[in-house]
């Protein structure tokens, strides 16, 4: 009975740090598929939505709401700066000057980070109270649940964007075939622009809902966005249900490797995996013949 | 006529006798102190340049092979009284046989996968240093590593540890000019512009990557164990993820596929924070901002901007010449 309680915690536990997971996967995935570029900054987007938030709600002392919306679109314009200032200037340049680059992207807002609001770590309060809710034995926060709920809108309003909408619609093109996308009038470009907003964006939103649980620090970038990586990964690099199912398996074997193997190799779990997956399928795990992208 | 071999072996004897004659020059331990470090982070930072340079393949876990040399060395010379040049040469063929059973699979992915590979693999290392307290004792370091000695005389001064590390250096630097400019170097250069073509042509690339890792790796460790011995006492936080991106900008700055540009990065990297009290608070930012100006708008590095500025001076100065005989 004890056991099947916290393998149940074990389990709730894992599949919220997995939704975070998916959600900074599917913020690579936004961006490689529309340029072939994989960002290593993308998990510095992720810590800078949570310490943006940190900043405006302690030091600006907005409320929360009008923080967390503020630090999306400010996180948003740096990723947009970034694109224009970094990755435009060099838009045929090899992976190697790419990976280079955005390496430095990565380490750059790190540093600023971490001039502009020091090296301790910072908690966000939760969104709903700390009270921990009692299901089925096994207790959770409020703040899982809200990392459950809102990854999933988060996921499903990204599907009927991509979908439904023809900027989105517009952004899938390029990524099958960017020539053929200028040729009916798509403006390229903008498309790619667009794309470093969106992963700016979803990778801020996914640090803000999990700063409330895991804190939030200067250095929290690299550790997750790794991490996302890997749930893409698994997911063959789409922003499909591939990514989710990634993100979702990486956080359940974390969890339960954790609990059941050892607390202190959780890290290493997840990058055991990502140099498995490498080795063994680089082309994900939920692949069909033709990669859906999107 | 002096042909390119020749050329090349000048340089390095003008550069050996410099790099050798450095001590007489300085006054004070604390510069031949920097210059020290300034050696191993040359021959990192060379060892990481014929990877990347030549065969134009990144790896950003290259501190992981570094670590691997220092602790392997570390704890063996602080628990048993064998031979540390020994244990040396052990750590550097484990670290290389690691390096050559994992470079196959490694290797086999490219560019971005490559990186995150690598850096997955460097993430993993430094991990298990942290972790493995009663092998490494953990972050709070392991001491007690002895100081090298050859028979009585030990290495235990900065003028000792000077010339310790920088025949290290210097014999690795040739090395890697040698290799360069063998039929080796060329195969890596093929691999770099093209891998298929480079195939099609005969070069053996997949089996030709791994060896390079290795001595990449090899190189590394070696490096890792001279630190070991002279700083005797080792932490996982010089060995993370921070240390590898550190080479990475050394060998950008300096100039891909250079061994002196190599020289010069680290150079420049090693002194930096020493001279400049306020750049120990900005390091990574200024990192950052290195790695992508550079990247942006000088790739070839600082030597071959160097190189066209001498070469604008030479075309000048010939002109000139050229002018006076007219008149």
């Amino acid at each position: 009975m004890d056991h099947s309680r916290q393998l149940f915690q074990y389990i709730l536990s894992g599949l919220s740090n997995g939704a975070i997971y998916a959600l900074i996967g599917f913020g690579f995935a936004v961006i490689y598929n529309s340029t072939g570029i994989i960002n290593f900054a993308q998990g510095e987007f992720v810590m800078l939505g949570g310490m943006l938030t940190v900043f405006l709600l302690v030091v600006v002392q907005m409320p929360l709401v009008p923080s967390i919306l503020l630090a999306v679109v400010a996180a948003t314009l740096i990723g947009v700066l970034f694109e224009r200032l970094a990755i435009r200037p060099l838009k045929d340049a090899s992976p190697l000057r790419m990976i280079i680059i955005t390496i430095g992207a990565s380490i750059f807002l790190r540093g600023a980070a971490m001039l502009l609001w020091g090296k301790d770590t910072h908690a966000l309060p939760a969104f709903s109270g700390e009270d921990p809710l009692y299901i089925a034995g096994a207790t959770i926060l409020p703040q899982h649940l809200w990392i459950l709920g809102l990854s999933v809108l988060i996921i499903i309003a990204s599907r009927i964007f991509f979908n439904y909408s023809v900027v989105g619609k517009a952004m899938r093109a390029c990524s099958y075939n960017p020539r053929a996308a200028g040729l009916v009038g798509i403006n390229v470009k903008n498309m790619i622009l667009l794309s470093f907003a969106l992963s700016a964006a979803i990778g801020s939103m996914a640090g803000i809902i999990i700063a409330p649980l895991t804190m939030v620090s200067y250095d929290v970038g690299m550790m997750l966005g790794l991490k996302g990586f890997c749930a893409v990964i698994i997911g063959g690099m789409s922003s499909g249900m591939g990514t989710v199912l990634g993100g979702l398996l990486l956080g359940l074997l974390e969890a339960l490797g954790a609990g059941f193997i050892s607390a202190s190799y959780k890290d290493a779990i997840a990058f055991i995996i990502l140099l498995l997956i490498l080795f063994v399928r680089p082309e994900g795990l939920f692949k069909k013949k033709e990669t859906e992208r999107f | 006529m002096i042909t390119e071999k020749r050329r090349q072996l000048l340089i390095f004897l003008i550069f050996a006798l410099a790099a050798l004659s450095a001590p007489f020059f300085l006054k004070g331990n604390y510069l031949l102190n920097v210059l020290i470090f300034v050696g191993i982070n040359t021959m990192l930072a060379v060892g990481l340049n014929l990877l990347l340079g030549y065969a134009g393949q990144i790896s950003l876990g290259h501190a992981a092979f570094f670590g691997m040399g220092a602790y392997l060395s570390g704890i063996i010379t602080a628990r048993y009284p064998v031979e540390p040049f020994l244990v040396i040469a052990c750590a550097a063929a484990c670290v290389g046989v690691i390096a050559f059973v994992i470079g196959f699979p490694i290797l086999k992915l490219k560019g971005h996968y490559l990186a995150m590979a690598t850096l997955g693999f460097g993430i993993i290392m430094y991990i298990i240093f942290n972790e493995t307290v009663e092998w490494t004792g953990g972050p709070s370091g392991l001491s007690g590593i002895p100081n090298l000695r050859i028979g009585s005389w030990v290495f235990d001064n900065d003028w000792n540890n000077y010339y310790l590390v920088w025949s290290f250096t210097l014999a690795v630097m040739l090395l890697s000019i040698n290799l360069s400019q063998s039929r080796i170097g060329r195969a890596l250069r093929a691999i770099h512009d093209s891998e298929v073509a480079a195939r099609v042509m005969g070069v053996r690339a997949r089996i030709l990557k791994v060896q390079i890792f290795t001595v990449s790796a090899v190189i590394s460790a070696v490096a890792g164990s001279l630190y070991a011995h002279i700083m005797t006492f080792i932490a996982p936080s010089s060995f993370g993820f921070h240390f590898s991106v550190e080479l990475l900008t050394m060998i950008v700055i300096g100039g891909l596929g250079s061994i002196y540009g190599s020289f010069l990065g680290a150079a420049i990297l090693t002194m930096l924070p020493e001279f400049l009290r306020v750049f120990q608070d900005l390091d990574i930012i200024v990192y950052g901002l290195m790695l992508i100006l550079m990247t942006m708008f000088m790739p070839g590095g600082l030597i071959s901007g160097l190189e066209s500025v001498m070469k604008i001076l030479s075309a000048r100065i010939g002109k000139r010449r050229d002018d006076h005989a007219q008149t």
